[in-house]
């Protein structure tokens, strides 16, 4: 889907988890698993430069030596559910949208502009409305900028993870740093939620099951900044690929705890650039994550949206609000407890998912 | 983004104003405003339809027509009927005649059910309970070490024999509490079970099983208030699941409007007993109904901002600073430990910002400086203890120094002193002449610092106001700025 830049590791003898092999496919491969590589060829434009490990590859005259790799397929499956429960009625679309979180402004919008193009292509059996309704919504939901920024070369990409209390940001790192270690990647966590009971804890077992490193404060409620800032230092000492740092759950409201994000980043600015500033939301929330956004978006520059929880009752309709409204692309989304369930956003993905001919529970 | 509703009511009037009457079409366009309202506030759309239609009958009806002014009467009804759906008086935890009382506690992931474990078994602690916190959310990792942890905080044992993270069967855990608490004689049994999905089948049995093992006196559904327009379901999931007694919001310390809260009560018919305020383990309240209803019109209500804000002051940092006032002992060092409290409460712009109806004031919140607080403080900072107990020694060489000290100028300390004077004066005659019954002009609000004061030595995380309503905790503490203002007095010659 994306390609990312790593750090190339020449010491390092392949090993054959066959999620590996998938990352490093390489040209002898192709006739092995012929399928695969087809699916891959689609849907990427196809890059010669695809190397084997041994073979450094120059991109952008970066300072360490790196290579492109793509991350392991995973897909948001069956996480999305329906819009709906029977056949499509125009009239009613307005409603069922608001239903899914889409807000009131949205949803009118949308439906006004299905019934605009229901009309100019003639369209009116339920299939044809679907796919109209599909069309287009992932035409609005599609962004250039959709993509993990983990490919300008500036290793470690170190990544900042913020959100509400209770949106996922702990699950959300688990399963981001398990993705990434199955593509083989050096991943580092930092443990900056110094504050809630037992949230370090929490990640350490997270960082155990992917396979990380972990740091964590040294004393309970010790600057969250400087964990942020040991996590760079380590991160940078052992060469890893990534750093991700965990931060305290926070209501958008409370100015002093807002502020000491801004704190978190500079004290990672001091020793690295600042890849991606994920906003983590749970679907489940309505109008208020657009204040959430907001907010977080003018103290932490936020770069990108995690949608967690959508494999619940609830659609996540607010995230096209997020797109449209604060022009902040949503990057990936979880759909379930499991260390495997978390996708890259996809748009057409999820717009299927919504007009699809399943019944609601 | 929009304005409020009475805002927008207000708007929708504009256009009626001399007509005695309201039309049947006036009316609908009224409920229009009304349903885009609750909406926007996140109740969900079939609970707004059934709303709205209760809404229409009445404002149709005599009632309305009648009324001399039919815009605030469509208000009031609205009012009346949030008010009525999300229960007219808070219930009170049931308790059991042979103990131990059993609450479980259920909800879905994130929702803030382990910390209100912890908040409930200290309330409980506090009222002579003998709680005892059971561990049987053994899904999340690490759930059971952050019950621990807050266990050990608020001084409650947690019955915990299995790790967790996975791993132990939590119907077991549960049954095996209830005989431990019978055998240990625990007053009350808090059961913290996983989170989970509504549609999550297999969990939902899971639930169901705690349930049956614990035969629970109250099954406290545990909400987050910034729920979307799925609140309507997952109340349902778990409605129909498990069997709800009781409903708890969370996360009230944010600035959602909270519109979960009328979606539950109508799905669940259950009524909702508390709302939980903030991080501390003190920021549990019981639920107000009408503080909710305003909360989610959008519509402050300043007179009762006031009362709260004097029930939360400390009676006796208040009667000790009218005492010193009357005696004429208030000091430099008293005024600069409650610019400390005010300070504690976070930013007075975005305080005031939330107030409703502050639009038009914008402009001068902009230019309100943040910086004149630290910079008065700095002042006073760079005064000697006997300066600050008796500015009459500040002579021209002392304020020269304190000007270099705090890096302002002798202006600005002149400014300072001068003001202080004045508003010293002011207080003693306010307070030997009787203090005028003006909500807000509480002596302790005038003399600013006071309404978190008692607090502070125990949470220090905690800022100002513990309302779960922003708009009502922005007004709470800007409650100081009005009284003051009344009596021409401190808070605002001090800058603040």
């Amino acid at each position: 889907m994306f390609k990312f830049l790593k750090r190339l590791r020449r010491d390092k003898p392949i090993e054959t988890p066959e999620v590996i092999q998938e990352v490093l496919v390489a040209e002898p491969v192709v006739e092995v698993i012929p399928e695969l590589v087809v699916e891959e060829v689609k849907v990427e434009t196809p890059k010669p430069q695809l190397q084997k490990v041994e073979k450094p590859k120059p991109v952008e005259k970066p300072a360490v030596a790196v290579q492109e790799v793509e991350l392991p397929k995973r897909s948001l499956g069956d996480g999305v559910r329906s819009l709906f429960s029977s056949a499509i009625e125009l009239d009613d679309l307005e409603d069922i949208l608001i239903r899914a979180d889409f807000g009131v402004d949205a949803a009118l919008e949308i439906s006004d502009e299905l019934k605009r193009e229901a009309n100019k292509a003639g369209a009116s059996s339920d299939a044809e409305l679907r796919l109209l309704l599909k069309d287009l919504l992932t035409k609005k939901l599609t962004r250039s900028d959709a993509a993990l920024n983990l490919s300008d070369g500036k290793l470690p990409y170190v990544i900042l993870v913020v959100g509400v209390n209770g949106a996922g940001k702990t699950t959300t790192i688990g399963k981001l740093s398990r993705w990434l270690r199955d593509g083989d990647w050096n991943v580092v966590l930092g443990a900056a939620d110094t504050f809630r009971a037992a949230a370090v804890e929490q990640l350490a077992t997270w960082a155990m099951r992917a396979d990380a490193k972990l740091v964590g404060p040294e004393k309970e409620g010790q600057d969250p900044a400087s964990v942020a800032y040991q996590t760079v230092e380590l991160a940078l000492s052992t060469d890893a690929d990534i750093a991700i740092i965990d931060t305290a759950g926070r209501l958008q409201n409370k100015k002093d705890l807002m502020d000491e994000l801004g704190k978190i980043r500079r004290a990672v600015e001091k020793q690295a650039s600042i890849a991606e500033v994920l906003l983590v939301i749970d679907s489940t929330m309505g109008q208020n994550a657009l204040a959430q956004a907001k907010a977080f978006a003018e103290v932490a520059d936020v770069t990108g949206i995690v949608m967690t929880k959508l494999d619940g009752t609830a659609k996540g309709g607010i995230l096209y609000s997020l797109q449209e409204q604060l022009d902040l692309p949503v990057k990936l989304v979880g759909v379930g407890e499991g260390i495997n369930d978390f996708a890259f956003f996809s748009p057409e993905e999820f717009a299927k998912g919504l007009v699809a001919y399943k019944q609601e529970r | 983004m929009f304005g409020n509703l009475s805002d927008r009511l207000s708007d929708t009037f504009k256009n009626l104003r001399g007509k005695g009457r309201l039309s049947a079409a006036d009316i609908d366009g009224t409920l229009r405003d009304i349903r885009r309202a609750l909406l926007e506030a996140d109740v969900s759309l079939e609970v707004v339809k059934e709303f709205t239609g209760k809404i229409r009958e009445r404002a149709l009806g005599d009632e309305v027509s009648k009324a001399l002014n039919p815009a605030q009467q469509v208000v009031q009804i609205v009012n009346d009927e949030l008010k009525a759906i999300l229960g007219g008086e808070a219930r009170k935890l049931s308790f059991s005649k042979n103990p131990p009382t059993v609450i479980m506690l259920a909800g879905l992931q994130g929702s803030g059910k382990t910390t209100l474990a912890g908040k409930l078994a200290k309330w409980l602690k506090e009222q002579n309970h003998t709680p005892l916190l059971v561990a049987a959310d053994l899904q999340r990792p690490n759930a059971v070490t952050q019950l621990q942890v807050l266990g050990e905080k608020v001084g409650v044992p947690v019955f915990a024999p299995e790790a967790g993270n996975g791993v132990g069967n939590p119907v077991k855990v549960s049954k095996d509490a209830i005989a431990f608490a019978k055998k240990s004689q625990y007053s009350v049994v808090i059961v913290d079970t996983a989170g989970r999905l509504g549609v999550d089948e297999e969990m939902m049995q899971q639930a169901r099983d705690i349930r049956n093992a614990v035969e629970p006196d109250e099954i406290l559904f545990v909400v987050d208030s910034m729920l979307g327009q799925d609140a309507v379901n997952v109340a349902k999931a778990f409605h129909e699941g498990v069997g709800v007694s009781g409903v708890v919001l969370t996360k009230l310390d944010g600035d959602s409007r909270g519109g979960a809260a009328l979606s539950v009560a109508t799905i669940t018919g259950a009524p909702i007993l508390f709302s939980s305020t903030g991080e501390g383990l003190d920021a549990f309240e019981p639920f107000y109904p009408d503080r909710m209803a305003s909360r989610i019109l959008d519509m402050g209500d300043i007179v009762s901002l006031i009362e709260k804000a004097q029930q939360s002051f400390d009676e006796e940092e208040s009667k000790r600073l009218a005492e010193k006032m009357a005696k004429d002992q208030f000091t430099l060092q008293d005024f600069l430990e409650q610019m400390q409290q005010i300070k504690k409460m976070g930013s007075m712009k975005g305080l005031l910002g939330m107030l409703p109806g502050v639009g038009q004031m914008k402009k001068q919140l902009e230019e309100f400086d943040e910086k004149e607080i630290t910079r008065t403080e700095a002042i006073i900072y760079s005064m000697t203890p006997l300066e600050r107990t008796q500015p009459k020694v500040l002579n021209g060489a002392r304020r020269m120094r304190i000007a270099r000290g705090s890096g302002t100028s002798v202006t600005e300390v002149n400014q300072l002193i001068a003001r202080f004077e004045q508003a010293a004066k002011m207080m003693k005659t306010v307070a030997k002449g009787g203090m005028p019954n003006i909500p807000g002009t509480n002596p302790a609000l005038m003399g600013g610092g006071g309404f978190s004061g008692g607090k502070k030595k125990i949470d220090q995380k905690k800022k100002g106001s513990k309302s779960g309503n922003p708009a009502k905790r922005a007004a709470e503490n800007a409650g100081l700025d009005f009284g003051s203002e009344k009596s021409s007095g401190s808070g605002s010659a001090f800058g603040l």
